[in-house]
């Protein structure tokens, strides 16, 4: 008979077999070392953390092959950086991480940045172009003078001088009448690329001319007036750092106006296969630039497979196709681990920063080594910068999209995969 | 001529918000209700014609003629499954669970279709264009601002001509007395519903053709409808067009003197009409 007592019991049960198993593994391995990882699984970045399960299980499986004793508590920033900030909080003072690694666009890894290097938890953070994530973190971003180099974050990704100079190098290239136009929103990335330090210096200097009709809102519903700019002053390129959604729309109305350009170039909007997909026909030969590929001639420090191997083996488990933060994904996991086994003690926070300043591995991105002359001496000691090259969407016959690599002059160990087309 | 053209682009602009507004508009004349998913129930929608065209392998056009039926049934349940319940003199309870419905289908949107952009594709129409003399207008523009002329014109028939119109303007003007003639307010208003979500459908596919959608989208998207049906004054639909209009065509001119300018001298314009005309241009009750 299932009497009331019965019931009360086995419910009793129940609730304590689920209050206690999250707890478990943290007694049962009271001295594993414990990494936190946040990342924006779920919202309008969630695209960036797809490979965060398959990454993790690998990592754990590679850790246990080589005797680590390590636990991997993952967190959801929500794509929320009130709510990056606060689990990066429950991490340190509830779960007591030693090491906490964060992914993907500034208003993920910066608030989780901020909040260690107060608490002195050492952090490894990658996916956002180092400048918002060094100089937005600095206390007054617009006095150079007064930036500060961290002692417990590091970075490691590219930063907007090589994004400018992939795009540069891809329009000298082409024939052109060396008219660009740009489609920049009023938001971070827009206006940093507008700046001083960001493409209209570049472009003078190499004899182009600009046309920037001005910051637009992100989610504008008409570009007639940026159109109308450009078929005025015959932009043969057309660059831009929009949303995806506002691409579309964008290049949707370009094409019923008429504006047809030579070379289109769009950081951003075109990072995800699936943002290109929706574009049918219209994304084909589009060009963006490439952070990570299964073509990159690197290999994983930690399993050992090739890029294009851990693509493949990241699309089998995910039932989809290979997108850049991929490898970034992986590559924080590599440098966690050989920074777990070089520190003299994982467990301390100093020892560990020691291990990182150190670090100089080979990864599925490419080398990284903190304090190298390639960043500007101010942010060298907390930014390691990885190779940037430039790709062309092309559509295939099914109506999907590849990624071919067709531009190398940064970083001439990866080989190209096509040349160049132009849109007309 | 850039004038012509701006002008031109602007109304066309106009027309979208119009289609987006003319549901917000119908629903709020018959109920007084202000939807705040309305802007998640156009995601929503486009993510079913999306669906509908992926399962069944039909183009959208088909699909939006599928998903019409399925989303006036939506509409009809939520009606007097949920906002029914709460609809009363006091205004805050159908704004919160309003609200909060809004919350629940973007999350329940991410959770079944992640948060990947989408985009409803129309072949090759998606990229034609009329030239009309010195300016060129895109085809699905076109469309979408006769869509939305239209849709206004048969709501207007419908209230004006039909029986179910003369119930929605009864149970509008006086519920109770509505009561008394036989009237079933909860049936007119779950129509109201019904029909709203239809247009919000259509408004959907024109959505899905001209821009990518992902489960966050709507609310940025109901602010300018919230705007056109102010301006065009409450329980008006011929007016939720002419406020529709005048944020698109607003929108196009602060853009040709510079893009900073665009979303904000939309905002102006509507605050400009305000000032003006307090109840907008075309107020229909004087509640």
């Amino acid at each position: 008979m299932f009497t009331r007592r019965k019931l009360l019991k086995s419910g009793a049960a129940l609730a304590a077999g689920a209050f206690a198993l999250p707890a478990m593994p943290a007694l049962a391995k009271g001295a594993a070392i414990k990494i936190g990882y946040v990342s924006p699984q779920s919202g309008p970045l969630s695209a960036f953390s797809q490979a965060d399960a398959y990454m993790v299980a690998g990592f754990l499986k590679a850790a246990k092959a080589n005797g680590l004793d390590v636990e991997v508590i993952v967190k959801d920033s929500q794509s929320n950086p009130n709510r990056a900030a606060e689990v990066a909080r429950e991490l340190i003072s509830r779960d007591r991480v030693n090491l906490i690694l964060v992914a993907s666009t500034p208003e993920t890894t910066n608030p989780v940045c901020t909040v260690a290097e107060s608490e002195e938890i050492p952090v490894i953070s990658s996916v956002a172009p180092w400048q918002p994530w060094f100089i937005g973190q600095q206390g007054n971003p617009a006095d150079p003078d007064s930036w500060q180099p961290f002692e417990y974050v590091y970075h490691f990704f590219w930063g907007l001088e090589d994004n400018v100079s992939v795009f540069m190098n891809m329009w000298n290239r082409a024939q052109t009448n060396k008219s660009v136009g740009a489609l920049w929103p009023n938001d971070g990335d827009g206006n940093s690329w507008a700046s001083e330090v960001g493409l209209p210096p570049v472009l003078a200097a190499a004899g182009y001319r600009l046309t920037d009709p001005g910051r637009y809102q992100n989610l504008t519903d008409d570009f007639s007036a940026q159109i109308g700019a450009f078929k005025k002053g015959e932009c043969e390129i057309l660059t831009g750092i929009p949303i995806p959604p506002d691409f579309t729309t964008f290049w949707t109305q370009a094409q019923q106006q008429g504006y047809r350009p030579k070379l289109v170039s769009i950081a951003k909007a075109l990072l995800f296969p699936e943002s290109v997909q929706a574009l049918g026909e219209l994304g084909h030969n589009l060009t963006c630039e490439i952070y990570w590929s299964p073509a990159f001639p690197y290999k994983s420090s930690l399993t050992g497979e090739s890029c294009a191997e851990l693509a493949a083996g990241f699309s089998k488990a995910a039932g989809r196709q290979w997108t850049q933060p991929v490898g970034f994904t992986h590559a924080l996991f590599e440098v966690a681990s050989d920074v777990i086994q070089r520190a003299s003690d994982p467990t301390d926070s100093d020892a560990l920063v020691t291990a990182i300043q150190a670090t100089s591995l080979d990864t599925v991105v490419g080398n990284i080594r903190w304090g190298k002359d390639n960043v500007p001496p101010f942010a060298r000691k907390n930014v390691a910068k990885t190779p940037l090259v430039g790709g062309q969407w092309r559509r295939q016959a099914d109506g999907s999209f590849d990624l071919v690599i067709v531009e190398n002059g940064n970083a001439p160990e990866i080989p190209l995969s096509g040349t160049l087309e132009t849109l007309s | 001529m850039i004038w012509l053209d701006t002008l031109l682009q602007g109304v066309l602009l106009g027309g979208l918000y119009a289609l987006f507004a003319a549901g917000l508009s119908l629903v709020f004349g018959v109920m007084r209700l202000v939807n705040l998913a309305h802007g998640d129930l156009i995601i929503l929608a486009a993510y079913l014609i999306l669906g509908v065209a992926a399962v069944l392998g039909v183009t959208p056009v088909v699909a939006l003629l599928i998903a019409a039926p399925v989303m006036f049934v939506v509409g009809w349940l939520l009606q007097m499954q949920v906002f029914n319940r709460v609809l009363g003199d006091d205004i805050l309870p159908p704004l919160l669970v309003t609200f909060g419905l809004s919350v629940v289908i973007q999350n329940a949107l991410l959770e079944g279709f992640t948060a990947n952009s989408q985009k409803l594709s129309l072949g090759p129409i998606e990229t034609q264009s009329l030239h009309l003399g010195s300016v060129t207008v895109g085809v699905i523009p076109m469309m979408t601002l006769a869509s939305a002329v239209a849709v206004i014109f048969l709501l207007n028939q419908l209230f004006y001509r039909t029986s179910l119109g003369r119930a929605f303007r009864a149970t509008s003007d006086d519920v109770v007395t509505a009561q008394l003639m036989g009237i079933r307010p909860r049936r007119i208003f779950a129509m109201a519903t019904g029909i709203a979500m239809v247009v919000a459908t259509l408004a959907a596919f024109y959505l899905g053709a001209r821009a990518n959608f992902d489960p966050s989208i709507g609310p940025a998207r109901l602010l300018y409808a919230f705007e056109a049906v102010i301006i065009g004054g409450l329980g008006s639909l011929w007016g939720t067009l002419a406020g529709g209009l005048v944020i698109g065509v607003a929108q196009a001119f602060g853009a040709a003197v510079n893009p900073e300018w665009q979303i904000l001298s939309g905002h102006i314009a509507f605050v400009i009409v305000l000032l003006l005309k307090p109840r907008g241009f075309f107020p229909r009750a004087t509640d």
